[in-house]
């Protein structure tokens, strides 16, 4: 399937312009590939059919935006990471009698039981809340259900172990045929909320936030615009934790935010 | 003689040695960037960049997204993330689903690769257990990217440039020290 540039800058134009729907500003090398990946899966021509196929039916338009903007994660994604954040970041949440975390980006959610999971060790759990937000509706669903294929529980484990867990990772949920359901007391103060950061803005005032792997997708322009929200979205001294690959290097706010672990991506507002 | 803007290689197990033999020649000055995907363990205690360094002349980096391509470098593709190339001729990572159970995956590399730098791309597949960068070559082929397939009976494993080689994706089958060769003469004719 061959899609020219020119075609796809016209196709998210356009996209724009008549639904709202925002991708100008994504990377464009991972986006084509997941839209020519979109349109080998329903058997369509070109991004000429395919905005036939959506302009006129929104279900199929829905269909292709959660397609096209689904991200996968997985719990415990560098065990490294989180055991840098319990280390510094823990501590101070301590001190607080209530805090506020947002989980940019959830995706299925992997990430944000994992939060609530070294939350709930340390004893913090019931003092929280966790916003966790994403552009993709049917994943925030799943998320909110909270239950994920077994297959993937190895991995999860092998994460949490690396981590340096207290406990057993098998006692936050439970397993029936082939999935696993997160225990419900770690998803009580957890709040699932659909928010693009593209276009959507600050929402309410965090002690933390975690965006990890989702800021790759986005182009200099789209990054710097995130960035600009999370440092508005910060409490003074608040977290940012961002992905193994991604840094501040392209956001004007790169001089308000201290670096606590260089190698983690782990950054304080000052 | 063709001359090229970007060299990209896949290589899977086995991948390490093979590259060491192609490598060590090269100059300082070599004229074209090259980019290495080889299926590496999660795991960010490998020292597959460290070991390259010490037989290259080359810069050997990790590449970094947003990154811009300059010649006298050896990219390598980050553990965990998929390597893309923008038009721009810059990086791009992501962290969609493993291709051919491999992420970092050649065919991703490949297929981004093909439409940013058409026929002035030299694709080069090494050794490996599985058929990760058929589907890439494909893709450079039909932008008239050059490609070149290790020979399969020098191979340490030789499921993948057989594959290659069996899709018709590929214009020269050679052994590593003629590969090495070809390399070392393309930064005679840039």
């Amino acid at each position: 399937m061959e899609v020219e540039e020119h075609q796809l800058w016209g196709f998210l134009e356009k996209l724009y312009l008549n639904f709202g729907y925002d991708f100008r500003d994504y990377a464009r090398a991972s986006l084509k590939r997941r839209i020519c990946h979109y349109l080998q899966l329903k058997k369509i021509n070109s991004l000429h059919e395919l905005w036939e196929t959506i302009e006129s039916n929104e279900l199929a338009l829905e269909q292709m935006i959660q397609e096209i903007s689904v991200t996968v994660t997985e719990m415990f994604r560098d065990p490294t990471f989180f055991k840098s954040l319990n280390k510094h970041v823990i501590p101070r949440l301590k001190t607080y009698p209530f805090f506020k975390v947002w989980v940019a980006g959830c995706a299925t959610g992997e990430e944000v039981y994992t939060i609530a999971i070294i939350l709930k060790e340390a004893g913090l759990l019931e003092r929280s809340i966790i916003y966790a937000t994403d552009i993709n509706q049917h994943s925030l669903k799943r998320a909110s259900d909270g239950i994920f294929p077994i297959d993937s529980m190895k991995n999860y484990i092998a994460n949490y172990q690396q981590y340096g867990g207290l406990g057993e990772f098998s006692q936050y949920y439970s397993a029936k045929y082939n999935a696993v359901m997160m225990n419900k007391d770690l998803s009580k103060n957890i709040v699932f909320a659909p928010h693009n950061l593209a276009v959507d803005h600050v929402f309410n005032e965090f002690e933390l936030i975690i965006c990890r792997n989702v800021l790759i997708y986005f182009n200099q322009n789209l990054q710097n615009k995130v960035i600009n929200l999370f440092y508005q979205s910060l409490c003074d001294f608040g977290y940012l934790g961002l992905g193994s690959k991604e840094s501040l290097l392209f956001t004007d706010k790169r001089k308000n935010f201290v670096e606590i672990d260089r190698k983690e991506k782990l950054f304080m507002k000052s | 003689m063709k001359s090229f803007r970007i060299i990209l290689i896949g290589s899977s197990a086995g991948g390490l040695q093979a590259i060491m033999q192609i490598l060590p020649e090269l100059s300082k000055e070599y004229p074209i960037p090259i980019i290495l995907v080889q299926h590496r363990a999660k795991e960010p205690k490998d020292l597959l960049e460290e070991v390259l360094q010490h037989k290259t002349k080359l810069k050997v980096k990790q590449a970094d997204e947003k990154e811009k391509i300059l010649p006298g470098h050896i990219y390598v593709a980050p553990p965990d993330y998929h390597l893309l190339i923008e038009q721009n001729e810059t990086f791009s990572l992501s962290s969609d689903e493993p291709v051919q159970y491999s992420r970092p995956s050649i065919d991703v590399l490949f297929e981004s690769a093909a439409s940013v730098y058409g026929a002035s791309l030299l694709a080069i597949i090494l050794t490996g257990a599985n058929q990760d960068g058929t589907q890439g070559l494909k893709a450079i082929k039909s932008k008239n990217g050059y490609t070149i397939s290790q020979n399969p009976k020098e191979a340490t494993f030789q499921l993948m440039p057989e594959s290659a080689i069996a899709s018709n994706t590929i214009d020269k089958v050679l052994n590593l020290n003629e590969i090495k060769q070809f390399l070392i003469n393309l930064s005679n004719h840039v």
